[in-house]
């Protein structure tokens, strides 16, 4: 087991449903060393293609009692991940440096066995170069010398308008992703499988407050308590000398 | 889940090639203990192996057509430590060649004694060469089984009874090919290879029927709630993300829908079991074998249409 264990921590709460992270994913794995990442028939009536990152919808209870879920799903580099052991030629390996799980496209034969063996669905099939796919982490960007040291982060957590993807060693307790987990209740994806996921999930918080009727009407009110000023008589002195209203 | 037709036709095709091999050889172990009858001579074993041979192959050629990238498929030999498929990659040509030895001495007629036993009996290389292929065709079982059950996520898979019926289906079908083999070549061991074949393929029809059973009152382990954390006892998915299509809504949905499924599940315990039963009973393995295969291939689709993935909890609505 590897020492160090790079992760994304979603925050639910703040997730808005933007969809940001997914187009953001989508345009720099299609351009970089994981692409392309190919569509067919994008502009047809019935389009296909290949995204490392969806963001879904769900909804809890029975109108008008509702609450909405934005749910994003990418791979989450289990640290038991079952689709490794299963992949017959090596293909599908956990680095042991930073345990991301990836593929190697030169050694994938396309059999899919892989995409069996993961309850997440978060593998996609490349019909066009005939080998799995799926989220590298940005494995290209993290470690890119070339870009400004804050910036070496996956696409999808510098896209997020609202903040709600931190990027980290869920390894190192003082990282900022493993701080999350511990102070906001993160929790883990199916945790009935055994797999270990590596990102993790903050949970929805209810955040509410007691108002009482006498706060809603603002009882010290200077400008009722006192009504306006009085009016000065016409002689009062003013500053001017000139004029008094 | 998608049926892949090169699947279906690779694990049905396999089958009857490993269970007539071990046809062969049972029928030679019955001649050898000895029934009074004049032995099968080496070229029914020989042709008997070419079928086997062929019909091995011809699996190979449909699991080709499986792979995206077949020009890279020796690499599926690399991971036999861990994977199951690797094994079955590696089974299959291994059957193969014992198939190729074993037809081929027996054409060649070579019988030297490999080891000879304290009561007088002796073993030869053709027998030697029926019980390796015989081992190594039930190893073949054994993978081809376990590439299915050892899939936990799809419940209707992940179950011992997934690898004793390919075993069973696999026997069967092979035994009613060897008994039509042996009506055809007018051999002697016709009585017994279709005996044999009647009980594999009545054992067969109690083992699937079972897991038929077992399989429509399953229970997932997973739940929406643990899909996505939320711990409400009513969520309903609003969108998956996308209003297209993609690997996920397509590799494990099965056309047709459950309908299909019912249906082909009728069809298949009849035209896989039932009937090919009543045609060996009534003297005509030839007809039962025909009957067996395409039911046996319906079971095959079937087996993989009815498989629910648990990740389809994540792909329920498009908006």
């Amino acid at each position: 087991m590897s020492t160090k264990q790079l992760a994304l921590v979603i925050d639910l709460n703040v997730c808005v449903g933007c969809h940001a992270c997914v187009t953001s994913c989508k345009e720099w794995n299609t351009s970089g060393w994981a692409g392309p990442l190919t569509d067919t028939n994008p502009y047809g009536a019935d389009p296909n293609g290949v995204f490392f990152n969806r963001v879904q919808t769900f909804e809890c209870g029975t109108f008008p009692n509702t609450e909405t879920i934005h749910f994003p799903k990418s791979c989450l580099h289990c640290e038991e991940p079952p689709c490794v052991p299963v992949c017959p030629t090596g293909a599908s390996y956990k680095r042991e440096e930073d345990g991301i799980v990836l593929v190697d496209y030169d050694k994938c034969i396309g059999c899919k066995y892989c995409s069996w063996s993961c309850p997440y669905g978060a593998r996609e099939f490349d019909p066009v170069q005939g080998v799995m796919k799926k989220c590298t982490l940005c494995v290209d960007r993290i470690y890119d010398k070339t870009i400004e040291e804050e910036r070496r982060k996956p696409a999808c957590v510098l896209a997020c308008p609202a903040g709600a993807r931190i990027f980290g060693d869920v390894k190192d307790p003082e990282s900022e992703a493993s701080k999350a987990i511990r102070d906001a209740g993160g929790f883990q994806l199916m945790p009935e499988w055994g797999t270990s996921p590596a990102n993790h999930y903050l949970p929805r918080r209810k955040t509410t407050t007691t108002l009482h009727a006498d706060e809603l009407v603002r009882v010290d009110n200077p400008l009722k308590a006192d009504g306006e000023k009085p009016r000065p008589a016409f002689t009062t002195p003013t500053i001017d000398g000139v004029s008094s209203w | 889940m998608k049926p892949a037709f090169s699947v279906v036709f690779l694990t049905t095709l396999i089958g009857a090639g490993q269970g007539l091999l071990i046809a062969l050889a049972s029928g030679q172990i019955y001649d050898a203990i000895g029934t009074g009858a004049k032995p099968a001579p080496g070229s029914f074993y020989a042709i008997g192996a070419l079928v086997a041979l062929v019909l091995l192959c011809l699996g190979l050629v449909a699991s080709i057509f499986h792979l995206a990238n077949p020009q890279r498929g020796w690499r599926a030999a690399t991971r036999w430590r861990t994977s199951w498929l690797s094994r079955e990659v590696i089974l299959i040509p291994l059957v193969c060649g014992l198939a190729v030895l074993y037809g081929g001495v027996h054409a060649l007629g070579w019988s030297p004694v490999v080891a000879s036993f304290g009561n007088g009996k002796t073993l030869d290389l053709a027998m030697a060469l029926g019980l390796l292929a015989v081992a190594g065709s039930l190893a073949l079982f054994v993978a081809t089984g376990m590439v299915y059950a050892c899939v936990r996520f799809i419940r209707q898979w992940a179950s011992g009874w997934t690898v004793i019926n390919y075993l069973l289906m696999g026997l069967a079908s092979g035994f009613t090919l060897a008994a039509a083999f042996a009506t055809l070549m007018d051999s002697a061991l016709r009585g017994f290879l279709t005996s044999a074949a009647l009980v594999l393929t009545l054992g067969a029809l109690a083992a699937r029927s079972w897991q038929v059973w077992l399989n429509a009152t399953a229970k997932s382990r997973s739940s929406m709630k643990t899909a996505i954390g939320v711990h409400h006892g009513q969520i309903r998915q609003v969108t998956q993300g996308f209003m297209g299509q993609s690997f996920n809504t397509v590799e494990f949905f099965a056309p047709g829908g459950p309908e299909t499924v019912r249906g082909l599940t009728v069809f298949f315990l009849l035209a896989g079991f039932a009937a090919p039963a009543a045609l060996l009973a009534a003297g005509l393995p030839c007809l039962a074998f025909a009957c067996q295969f395409i039911g046996l291939l319906a079971e095959r689709w079937v087996f993989f249409a009815a498989g629910t993935h648990v990740q389809n909890l994540y792909y329920q609505a498009k908006a």
